[in-house]
C-alpha cells in the first residue's frame, strides 16, 4: 500500500535490541506498519490533512508542543502520520500518553507496540537522550476535553515540557492543529459519569458516537526555539519562556483558522 | 587447623538454594567458602566449610568469631508466599540484621545483599525504566512484601553507616533456571498461563548464572553501591509463551483478582493475587549504571534465558 521504499525508509526507524522484534520500550515495526495503515488512511482520505511547515523539523532531539483538542486524540495520530509520510526523511514521534493509559486493557497494548509511552519525565529524558522526537500536549485533558464555546483558546500550560528542554538542551517546535475542534463538539462534560467510569472527561456531542467527524485537518509546525536557562528555576521564570512557546501556537492557529474557507474542505 | 583454613574466607547466606550453589562452582577454586543454611547442601564440593543453622540464632556468630571472613554475600532470604507472614518477616528481618551486625564487629571488609527489581513494583504509572533512585513501592500494593524492601533498606542502611565495608546491594530482574522455583519460574513453567486480557506489558529476565556471575563480579575490589541488574533485554510477555509454546488463557482482569484471591485461600493456586501486577503493569529497570561500571555482559541469550525455565 505504502510502495517498498517507503518501507525501507521505515525500516531504519526500528531500534530493536534482541531477536524478538520489539524495542526495549514495547515498540514494535511490524505490529505499527499494520496499526498505522488505517491512520494513514483517515490523514489522507477522512480528514485530508494539509501539512505546513515540516521543514522546519530539527534533525535529532525535539519536542514537539501542540495544541490538543477534539475530544478524541486523533490530533496527535494526524502529527504523527505527517512526520511520517512527509518528513524528509520520515520520522518517527512518540506522544506522552496519561498515566491511566497503562491500565486499560487493549489500548495499554495498542499504544506500547506504536510506541506511545507513558508522560513520566524520567522516560521523556530517556528519550531525548536517544535523539528521539516527542510530542507534549502541555494541556492535557484541559484541551482535549474542552467545550466548545472554547474552540481554539489555549489553555492553562504545564510547566513540565520546558524544564526538560532546558535540562537535556532540546529545541521546541510549537504545533498548531487546525480543524480536530470541529471533528467532535463538546455541549457539556458529564463529570459524575466520567468520575464513575474513572475517565478525566465525558464529554457529550451532538452524534453521541465516539467517531470524529471528517473535518480538514491543518498542521502547522513552526521554526525551532531555542531556550536557555537554569532547569530548576521557579516556576515564574519558566512561565516566560512557557508563554513564548504558548504565544507562538496560539498565533498559527488564529492565521490558520483564518486562512481557512470551510471546516471542511 | 591446617594451613588452607586460615585463609580469610568468604561466607555465603543461603548457600544450598539454586543461586548459592551456582555462585559456589564460580568460587570455591580460588576462594575459601563457608556456607551458612537451614537446609543441607546437596552436593557440596568437597572444600566448602557448611554450618547449618539459623541466621536469627545466637551461634551463627561464631563462623564469624572462628575464622577471618574477608566477605558476606548474603541470599538468606526468603519469598514464600505460603508462609506466614510473621516467621517470614522474621527471618527476612532478623536474619539480615543479623548478618549485618556480624559484618560490621568482625571487620568483613565486602558485603553483597541480593535484593530485587520487584522491591521497585508494578504500577501502571511506572516510568519504563526504573532507576536505582526510584522509590521502592512493591508494598504500596503488595503489602507481605515489605519485608523484602525492609532487607533492601537495611543494607542501604549499613552502606553509609560503615563507609570501610564494601557494601553492594544488587537488584536484578526476575531470576529464572531451570530448577528456580520462584513465582516467574513457575509461572512460566506453567503449560496454560494466566494473562489478563488486552495486557502485554514488556518484561525483563535474567538467567540464574548470571546472576551468580553478578555476584562474583560484585565481590571484585572496589565495587559498591546499589545496582540494577538486567539479563538480555525486555520482551513483550507474548513472545515469552510464544517461545515457550505455552497457550495462555485470558482473562479480564476485573474478574482474575477475586477469582485467584479465592483460588490461592483454598489452596488451589501458588499465586497471591497481588502478583497479576506483574502480568499486568510494567516493573523494569535500567541497568545502565551497573552494566557501564563492570563492564556487564549477560553470558546467556534472550532465548536462552526463556527456555532455562524448561530444564535445556
Amino acid at each position: 500500500m505504502m510502495g517498498s521504499a517507503f518501507e525501507e525508509k521505515i525500516a531504519a526507524l526500528s531500534r530493536t535490541e534482541n531477536e524478538y522484534g520489539v524495542d526495549p520500550f514495547g515498540f514494535s515495526l511490524d505490529y505499527s506498519l499494520s496499526a498505522v495503515a488505517p491512520i494513514i488512511w483517515m490523514y489522507k482520505h477522512y480528514h485530508r490533512v494539509e501539512t505546513f511547515g515540516i521543514r522546519n523539523l530539527p534533525k535529532g532531539r525535539v519536542l514537539l508542543v501542540s495544541n490538543h483538542s477534539g475530544q478524541l486524540p486523533m490530533d496527535g495520530a494526524m502529527i504523527g502520520a505527517a512526520m511520517l509520510l512527509e518528513g524528509d526523511p520520515p520520522r518517527s514521534m512518540r506522544a506522552m500518553v496519561e498515566k491511566w493509559m497503562p491500565s486499560l486493557p487493549w489500548v495499554s497494548t495498542f499504544m506500547a507496540r506504536v510506541g506511545q509511552i507513558v508522560g513520566t519525565p524520567e522516560n521523556c529524558r530517556r528519550l531525548l537522550e536517544n535523539e528521539e522526537a516527542i510530542l507534549v500536549f502541555p494541556e492535557g485533558t484541559r484541551g482535549l476535553n474542552k467545550l466548545w464555546a472554547k474552540r481554539y483558546q489555549l489553555q492553562e500550560f504545564g510547566l513540565g515540557f520546558m524544564r526538560l528542554a532546558l535540562e537535556t538542551n532540546t529545541p521546541i517546535v510549537p504545533v498548531a492543529v487546525v480543524g480536530a475542534e470541529e471533528q467532535a463538539p463538546s455541549i457539556m462534560d458529564l463529570k459524575p459519569v466520567a468520575r464513575l467510569l474513572g475517565f478525566p472527561a465525558f464529554p457529550v456531542t451532538p452524534t453521541g458516537l465516539p467517531i470524529p467527524l471528517p473535518t480538514r485537518y491543518r498542521i502547522y509546525f513552526g521554526a525551532p526555539l531555542f531556550f536557555t536557562g537554569r532547569a530548576d528555576d521557579e516556576d515564574a521564570e519558566l512561565e516566560k519562556k512557557v508563554k513564548v512557546v504558548r504565544a507562538g501556537i496560539q498565533t498559527m492557529l488564529d492565521a490558520g483558522v483564518k486562512a481557512r474557507k470551510h471546516v471542511f474542505w | 587447623m591446617t594451613e588452607k583454613n586460615l585463609r580469610p574466607a568468604v561466607v555465603l547466606t543461603g548457600i544450598s538454594g539454586n543461586l548459592g550453589r551456582c555462585l559456589t562452582k564460580l568460587l570455591h577454586k580460588d576462594e575459601r567458602i563457608i556456607g551458612i543454611d537451614r537446609r543441607p547442601f546437596v552436593g557440596k564440593p568437597k572444600d566448602v566449610e557448611m554450618v547449618q543453622g539459623d541466621l536469627r540464632k545466637k551461634k551463627i556468630e561464631d563462623v564469624f568469631r572462628r575464622n577471618q571472613v574477608k566477605a558476606v554475600v548474603h541470599m538468606g532470604i526468603i519469598h514464600d508466599p505460603r508462609m506466614s507472614a510473621e516467621d517470614h518477616h522474621s527471618f527476612n528481618v532478623l536474619g539480615t540484621t543479623r548478618v549485618l551486625d556480624c559484618a560490621a564487629r568482625f571487620g568483613v571488609k565486602k558485603l553483597v545483599v541480593l535484593s530485587s527489581a520487584d522491591v521497585y513494583g508494578p504500577n501502571p504509572e511506572n516510568s519504563n525504566f526504573l532507576t536505582e533512585e526510584a522509590p521502592l513501592m512493591a508494598a504500596s500494593r503488595f503489602p507481605s512484601v515489605r519485608d523484602l524492601i525492609e532487607v533492601d533498606m537495611l543494607a542501604h542502611g549499613f552502606f553509609w553507616r560503615h563507609p570501610a565495608v564494601e557494601t553492594v546491594v544488587l537488584r536484578p530482574v526476575h531470576i529464572v533456571g531451570a530448577t528456580i522455583k520462584n513465582a516467574p519460574s513457575n509461572y512460566l513453567r506453567n503449560k496454560r498461563p494466566w494473562k489478563l486480557a488486552g495486557f502485554d506489558p514488556m518484561v525483563q529476565l535474567i538467567h540464574m548464572e548470571d546472576v551468580a556471575r553478578a555476584m562474583a563480579e560484585a565481590l571484585k575490589e572496589g565495587r559498591k553501591g546499589v545496582y540494577n541488574v538486567v539479563g538480555p533485554g525486555a520482551v513483550p510477555l507474548s513472545a515469552l509463551f510464544k517461545e515457550l509454546g505455552s497457550s495462555p488463557l485470558a482473562i479480564p482482569h476485573p474478574i482474575a483478582r477475586p477469582v485467584l484471591r479465592a483460588l490461592f485461600k483454598y489452596r488451589l493456586a501458588s499465586f497471591p493475587p497481588e502478583e497479576l501486577d506483574h502480568i499486568q503493569f510494567l516493573c523494569m529497570v535500567d541497568g545502565a549504571r551497573w552494566a557501564s561500571e563492570t563492564q556487564w555482559h549477560p553470558a546467556h541469550s534472550m532465548r536462552e534465558t526463556i527456555r532455562s525455565v524448561l530444564g535445556e
